[in-house]
């Protein structure tokens, strides 16, 4: 009855805060409705019993992405009421877009199908779950059984990424570059020259 | 009659743990407050607080007092809601991280699977305090600050969180009384001299991950040398610039208390947490929650005495020990741990 409970407050607040996200006029507080969604989500995550996948939502998502988010929308400095002049003129279209979504998902729902042998260990999981922590079935299954698959997407991430570092890092000749271990070998010799100025004659 | 046993009862108890473990701890942290300051003075030979009380031992309370006593000034310039909110998740979350966090064996309120990540969980989460108080304030230290304070944290959390699957894949579990409890046996019963147990303790065999974990919790809780986010002489204070009375306090209490989160996660994961340093008898007869204290507050000191002896940071160097030195660092220990781990069969 309390999981019941949680359950419908849980899931009660993270839609709210959901339609919050695109309904307040302020993108920093729709940022921080996004927040209160995630962590609703992992909330929702830890009654399945998932608390691993809980937890690693919110070190990911609320502790990284999402910090990364309200960085850029606090640096942003764009009149959001401004934007919102054509609001109405786009309203169609975006209610197309949602609706082919609707349908798309409600096909792909109706035409559902769970694989025979999946229903089978479905039923009766190996390992047992009251043997084995979540931590651990899913290390192995993730670490152990599709290992290939995992780096490849590791893969798939570093290409993304160097693309991404590629795409923004410009060599400046001008730029004077810091080389921290050139700076930490300096010493008295290398660094200062003592001259011996006679008096009334200068260098 | 089950609703009562089953439902109310659970609640009331954890209530009651709850309410113990809040008053132990915020007893704890007003005198670690007055050690850090008179650890401070005395490396400056100075005497510190000592007019409060014998020895100025009561000077947090006053401090209390005076915090509690202000009037609270909010900028009529400021997101208000958001301003007054900082604080408060500042400081909840602070003080939830100790749910997890085993003061002794079985001494904990929440013994839950997954404790490491939670802890980390909720460590991670306590930088939006200081982004939303930045952002709130509508000035432009305090958001200068919580920019800065967001990146270092992140920064950070990256190697502590490196540093902390080297630990789990010696322990083989994220139950944080688990990984205390993997630390009973190691290189002490392995060269054959079980009483000497402190050697057992993970703080030896991953020694440069402690010395990881411990610069790298300095950073994550704003502790000098890596204060950046208030360092008065460029942001004056900070994200707290437009803070006054209990929301101020709020602030320095959520950071303090999380400087004991990092400190007794130091002596949990690396330090054996409640099990005493020698397995003989006059030390095995002391209580455990006594070791973890002794411990925790070990390490506080260590701390106290790095804000003491050791210069501020530049920003670009705080970022250059996380990111070149402090990530593949700990990168290469999880590899060396996780292969010396799988060859030669010690791990769980």
């Amino acid at each position: 009855m309390i999981q019941a409970l949680f359950f419908y407050l849980f899931a009660a607040i993270t839609i709210a805060s959901a339609v919050m996200v695109i309904s307040s006029r302020n993108p920093v507080h729709s940022v921080l409705f996004l927040i209160l969604a995630f962590v609703n989500a992992a909330g929702l995550f830890m009654l399945a019993g998932a608390e691993f996948l809980a937890l690693l939502l919110i070190v990911v998502y609320v502790g990284a992405v999402a910090v990364l988010f309200l960085f850029v929308v606090m640096m942003l400095d764009v009149d959001f009421v401004e934007l919102r002049q054509g609001f109405m003129q786009y309203l169609p279209i975006g209610m197309l877009v949602g609706l082919i979504f609707l349908a798309e998902l409600l096909m792909v729902a109706g035409a559902w199908v769970f694989a025979p042998e999946a229903t089978a260990t479905a039923t009766a999981p190996i390992p047992d779950p009251a043997q084995v922590s979540n931590t651990l079935a899913l290390g192995q299954l993730l670490y152990t059984r599709y290992v290939y698959f995992f780096q490849v997407a590791g893969f798939v991430l570093l290409v993304a990424m160097i693309g991404a570092i590629t795409l923004t890092l410009r060599h400046r000749a001008y730029v004077r570059r810091q080389n921290v271990s050139v700076q930490v070998a300096r010493t008295r010799a290398t660094s200062i020259e003592v001259k011996h100025v006679e008096p009334g004659r200068g260098l | 009659m089950s609703f009562w046993s089953d439902i109310v009862w659970p609640v009331v108890v954890i209530a009651a743990q709850s309410v113990l473990l809040l008053v132990l701890l915020l007893i704890v942290v007003a005198f670690i407050l007055l050690a850090d300051r008179k650890i401070w003075a005395a490396v400056q030979i100075r005497r510190g607080p000592n007019v409060v009380g014998p020895f100025g031992l009561f000077q947090s309370f006053a401090d209390l007092l005076k915090f509690v006593l202000k009037e609270p000034v909010i900028p009529s310039g400021s997101a208000k809601g958001l301003f007054l909110l900082a604080p408060l998740v500042t400081t909840t979350l602070a003080l939830l991280a100790w749910v997890v966090v085993p003061v002794a064996d079985g001494w904990v309120i929440a013994d839950i699977n997954v404790g490491v990540l939670f802890i980390l969980a909720i460590s991670s989460l306590s930088v939006y305090g200081a982004i939303m108080g930045g952002w709130a304030s509508n000035s432009k230290y305090p958001f200068l600050s919580a920019l800065r304070c967001a990146a270092q944290m992140v920064s950070y959390e990256v190697s502590i969180g490196l540093v902390i699957i080297t630990v789990l894949l010696c322990a083989g579990s994220l139950n944080i009384s688990a990984i205390v409890r993997s630390q009973e046996t190691g290189l002490a019963t392995m060269i054959g001299l079980p009483w000497l147990s402190f050697l057992n303790w993970y703080w030896l065999p991953l020694l440069p991950m402690f010395v990881v974990f411990f610069v790298s919790a300095l950073a994550e809780t704003n502790r000098p040398p890596f204060d950046l986010a208030e360092a008065e002489s460029e942001l004056v204070a900070g994200y707290m610039v437009e803070y006054g009375s209990t929301p101020y306090m709020m602030f320095m209490l959520g950071e303090y208390v999380a400087i004991c989160t990092m400190c007794a996660m130091m002596a949990l994961l690396f330090m054996g947490g409640w099990m005493p340093p020698i397995n003989v008898a006059p030390f095995t007869w002391v209580p455990g929650i006594v070791w973890f204290l002794l411990k925790a507050l070990l390490m506080f000191f260590f701390v106290a005495m790095a804000k003491a002896m050791v210069p501020r940071y530049r920003y670009d160097q705080l970022m250059r020990l996380g990111w070149k030195v402090f990530l593949p660092l700990s990168l290469i220990y999880v590899v060396l741990v996780a292969g010396v781990l799988q060859l030669t069969g010690w791990g769980a």
